[in-house]
């Protein structure tokens, strides 16, 4: 009996996950005729895929398709925030995790992270005004740096923190500072917290929407989040074409969220949540 | 020079070069925008660009704030939500991180699948589910209709009743896996002794919950429910995408209200106000976060 | 330390090279354009425009943005605070006032030859003069026309549209009685800047007004009260459809290309759509005719959804931009591109060539942009329109009544 409610409830969960991206992925395949024809058929008869063609192909006016700039600006402010933000951090955490008042430290900035985007946007914004970064990939990785340094210093503490101390000493004895021993014993060995603070702070990066959407405007820089929103507002002819775009915009985090989920747990067990 | 001195200089200094990115990155994009706004929420600021018409105000913003019934609709709007989905999230990721718990065929897979909402960015997530709901052909329309329960299809996220609920679920999709990874994390620290203890005692399968399980993964279960309320109190992306605040203001959080005030009516003061009040109901929050992992780490 | 210092400097090449890449050494001028993206003009065919305009200024190279209409100002006000973001806009001509008094457009009347004056719509220069001044070229001029089926109406006995409200009630009325319709009129009053286009001209028709010539708010009074209770009892009475309540303008038109309703009000890119199968279920069946009259106005009193292309202040190439708000607002152009909307010429209603297939649609439009009334100009009009569609909404819902919810109004806004 219990047997039977595991299975059915495995079965429910398995269901209320994927239903719904199984759904937008098929609406991205099926022909207009399709998607409105009631009752509805749950398969498209034929399965169209040139609407992923159409969104990565050139405008009309032969420049770029817009939504591949996005993409590109997005790859930019993802990459680009990431590699500053663990340069930053694995210095902090470094510090951090070696010196023994640090605990306070840590957990004020990941307070800091929780604060509300909202309160923090108009200075932001004027600041990136008066500085000429504003519709710029540069600016937008620069102002993602506030929320993706507390979060990977975090982690990357904890990272450190399971680099034994002992290794330290006999990088001492070897004739290394603090900062040798950093560079040429503690990230080498960290590697996996480095590598898993790099993948969340790549998915942090690629999720923001608010902070895109106040700072860029023109196909230039506007990063995929907003490109996409841009899609679904308005006169909307291809709902198709929209669920296609929603596709291609949710891959790479997915697959990075695949690679991340061993370490989500470990992450979290480290982390923030003790258990 | 004594010793004594020359390491404080030293240990300033190395700290200087260690912490010193990370305080400059937090304080220009962090700190210092926090008190611009603060004090930006006492004057009648104007946004364009720049900003003009600058005079103060003292806690005039405050005042109309608080006896407007946009604002005040905003705050029901946001606690709603927040109860709505909060109370939610953590009852199915509860029972979701049991069930990964127990051992089945396809376990590891389905643990895997879990990330696919948490990973999946909040805008495509929002579009997945306005799809979903569309009046004209969504895929809730069609499977009521095909089963009986309901005879036409019907808008959802256009009705002021349902609108905030249907987003709510939404919502709830997205962050549930985050607590049912949460509790699956915290279920794997407890001692298999206790259970066996507790089945040799002869307890049955509620009583082993009570006793051994839900004391050892409370902790965890809190800081989730503190860490969820948190980020649902400052919503804005989901309602945005879904239906930008209608119908019938039925949707707009305070998030939204900030957006409107200071972005597109330019009332940078009173904006800036809002969003002051609803960074210190998140501090509220934080303040019982940080004493929750206080409490845990001793 | 070497290591470190490698990986610095390539994260930081890797951004900086990816920002000159934005201002990569062209020797084309880049014009940036922002318009909206569900304008009557398909995005395609203003593409197409754009590739046109480039083919013949070889140095110039401009790039369209598209945006829908719910983001455009927030888009053009955001993009302030950057120099050279957009150099071209395209404006609402309820935004003018606005962006003047802000500062976000240029003034161009010396670029304008006052010739063109007599040539284009009057109703089209709203959407461009404040005060005498011309702060932009009109692109599209637009207002809301009345859709009919033609066959519901012929199987209730109607042989024409209505040329009055009060033929427009009889006949809605007779509809729904005859069982021909549930529910005669489709409209679109979601929370959206629509529904206060439909307050205006249903304002207008009753012979109110938004402000008395001297600046005080006349909309709370007789007929503004008269209005919302009549918007009110739409719903209540089932002659309206209730879903209008959650409407924009695409969902009303599919709703009525959907066959289920008989009345709509709506924009001119409808009119092509109903004959395109893909998207219309009542191809040929749909007629098009100008706002019935009403005792405060003939018939055409609709409301002016004009917009213009403008020369934002923050351009760095002006005569550029202004090359290209020349070249898109062109008479050949958009004769050549009237496939769907009509042009902003005057003369080209009577050319055959470019009116053709679109005769009623043309017809009606005269009357239509002769006499269609601007809401209010003032440069506090979004609020003010925001607290409209909130509080109609309101009335709509039965969460209040139309005189309080004016009065509040017409308080906030006060004297401008």
């Amino acid at each position: 009996m219990r047997r039977a409610i595991i299975l059915t409830s495995a079965i429910l969960l398995a269901t209320i996950v994927l239903a719904p991206v199984v759904w937008l992925a098929i609406l991205s395949v099926s022909s207009t005729t399709d998607i409105y024809t009631v009752p509805l058929h749950w398969l498209p008869a034929e399965f169209d895929l040139s609407r992923y063609g159409r969104l990565l192909s050139p405008d009309q006016s032969g420049h770029t398709s817009p939504f591949l700039l996005a993409l590109r600006n997005s790859l930019i402010v993802g990459v680009g925030g990431t590699a500053l933000a663990l340069m930053a951090a694995g210095l902090a955490a470094w510090h951090i995790s070696r010196s023994h008042k640090g605990e306070g430290f840590v957990h004020a900035m990941v307070a800091t992270y929780m604060l509300p985007q909202t309160v923090m946007a108009l200075p932001i914004y004027v600041m990136l005004s008066a500085t000429g970064l504003l519709n710029n990939p540069v600016g937008l990785a620069l102002v993602y740096l506030g929320f993706l340094v507390p979060f990977t210093t975090w982690l990357l503490k904890t990272g450190f923190d399971g680099v034994p101390r002992e290794l330290d000493d006999a990088g001492r004895v070897d004739g290394l500072g603090r900062f040798g021993v950093l560079i040429r014993i503690a990230i080498p060995l960290a590697r996996a917290s480095i590598a898993t603070a790099a993948l969340f702070a790549l998915l942090m990066a690629w999720d923001e929407f608010f902070y895109a959407l106040l700072f860029t405007s023109n196909a230039a820089a506007k990063t995929v989040t907003v490109a996409i929103v841009d899609f679904t507002s308005g006169r909307i002819s291809d709902y198709g074409l929209v669920a296609a775009a929603g596709v291609v915009a949710a891959v790479p985090p997915v697959a990075i969220g695949f690679l991340l989920q061993k370490n989500l747990i470990s992450g979290l067990m480290a982390g923030g949540v003790k258990g | 020079m004594t010793a004594g001195v020359l390491l404080l200089r030293r240990d300033a200094g190395r700290a200087a070069f260690y912490l010193g990115p990370t305080i400059l990155i937090l304080a220009v994009a962090v700190g210092g925008p926090l008190v611009f706004t603060l004090g930006i929420s006492f004057t009648s600021a104007s946004f364009l660009g720049t900003l003009k018409d600058l005079s103060f105000v003292g806690l005039g913003n405050y005042v109309e704030i608080a006896g407007s019934p946009q604002f005040q609709r905003a705050f029901f709007v946001t606690l709603k939500f927040v109860a709505f989905t909060v109370a939610v999230e953590m009852l199915l990721g509860l029972g979701a991180g049991l069930l990964l718990a127990e051992q089945f065929p396809g376990r590891t897979l389905l643990r895997v699948l879990l990330v696919i909402p948490w990973a999946i960015p909040t805008v495509v997530s929002a579009i997945t589910w306005r799809l979903i709901y569309a009046p004209d052909f969504g895929v809730l329309n069609a499977l009521l209709q095909q089963l009986g329960l309901i005879d036409e299809y019907r808008s959802w996220l256009g009705d002021p009743l349902l609108a905030l609920y249907a987003i709510g679920i939404a919502d709830i999709w997205k962050n549930f896996p985050i607590v049912a990874l949460i509790v699956l994390a915290a279920l794997q620290t407890v001692p298999q002794e206790l259970y066996d203890a507790a089945y040799v005692d002869g307890a049955g399968v509620f009583h082993r919950f009570k006793a051994v399980t839900f004391p050892h993964i409370l902790g965890p279960l809190m800081v989730a429910l503190v860490l969820r309320t948190i980020d649902t109190v400052k919503v804005f992306d989901i309602i945005w995408v879904m239906t930008r605040g209608g119908p019938f203001s039925s949707t707009k959080s305070m998030s939204m209200l900030v957006y409107e005030r200071t972005f597109s009516n330019l009332e940078a003061g009173s904006g800036s106000a809002i969003s002051f009040i609803i960074t210190l109901i998140c501090i509220a929050f934080i303040v019982v976060y940080v004493r929750l992992l206080r409490r845990q780490g001793s | 330390m070497r290591r470190y210092l490698i990986t610095l400097a390539a994260g930081l090449s890797l951004l900086l090279a990816a920002a000159g890449a934005q201002l990569a050494l062209a020797d084309t001028v880049p014009l940036n354009v922002l318009v909206m993206s569900d304008t009557a003009y398909s995005d395609k065919d203003v593409s197409a425009m754009t590739a046109d305009f480039n083919a013949a200024n070889p140095g110039i190279n401009a790039k369209v943005d598209f945006v829908p209409y719910a983001g455009l100002r927030d888009r053009i006000l955001l993009s302030q605070g950057s120099e050279g973001a957009y150099d071209v806009v395209l404006i609402d001509v309820i935004w003018l006032a606005e962006f003047v008094k802000r500062g976000l457009v240029v003034d161009v009347t010396d670029r304008v030859d006052s010739g063109l004056r007599a040539q284009i719509f009057e109703g089209a220069w709203k959407t461009a003069d404040f005060n005498g001044k011309l702060f932009g070229f009109p692109w599209l001029v637009d207002s809301k026309f009345l859709y009919y089926n033609k066959k519901m109406l012929s199987d209730a006995g109607f042989s024409a549209p209505p040329a009055t409200w009060d033929e427009f009630n009889a006949q809605a009325k007779a509809l729904k009685d005859k069982g021909i319709v549930k529910y005669p009129v489709v409209w679109n009053w979601g929370q959206n800047e629509e529904i206060v286009c439909d307050f205006a001209f249903l304002l207008a028709a009753e012979g109110g007004q938004f402000f008395a010539a001297d600046g005080t708010p006349a909309f709370q009074q007789e007929a503004g009260k008269k209005v919302l209770e009549y918007m009110h009892d739409q719903i209540a009475s089932g002659l309206g459809n209730p879903s209008s309540r959650e409407y924009a303008a695409e969902d009303g038109r599919r709703a009525f290309l959907s066959g289920e309703a008989a009345f709509s009000f709506n924009w001119q890119y409808v009119y092509a759509l109903s004959k395109n199968p893909d998207e219309s279920k009542v191809v040929g069946q749909v007629g098009i005719a100008p706002v019935p009259a009403g005792p405060g106005g003939p018939a055409g009193t609709s409301v002016n959804g004009s917009m213009a292309l403008s020369l934002t202040t923050t351009s760095k190439h002006p005569d550029e931009a202004w090359k290209y708000i020349t070249f898109m607002t062109s008479k050949p152009l958009q004769d050549k591109f009237a496939k769907a909307v009509l042009p902003v010429w005057v003369a080209s209603y009577s050319d055959p060539a470019v009116v053709a297939g679109q005769e009623e649609l043309a017809k009606a439009a005269e009357p239509n942009f002769k006499n269609m009334v601007l809401r209010p100009v003032i440069a506090d009009y979004v609020p003010m329109s925001n607290a409209l569609q909130e509080g109609i909404q309101a009335v709509l819902y039965d969460k209040a009544d139309p005189k309080s919810v004016l009065d509040d109004i017409a308080n906030t806004v006060g004297k401008q």
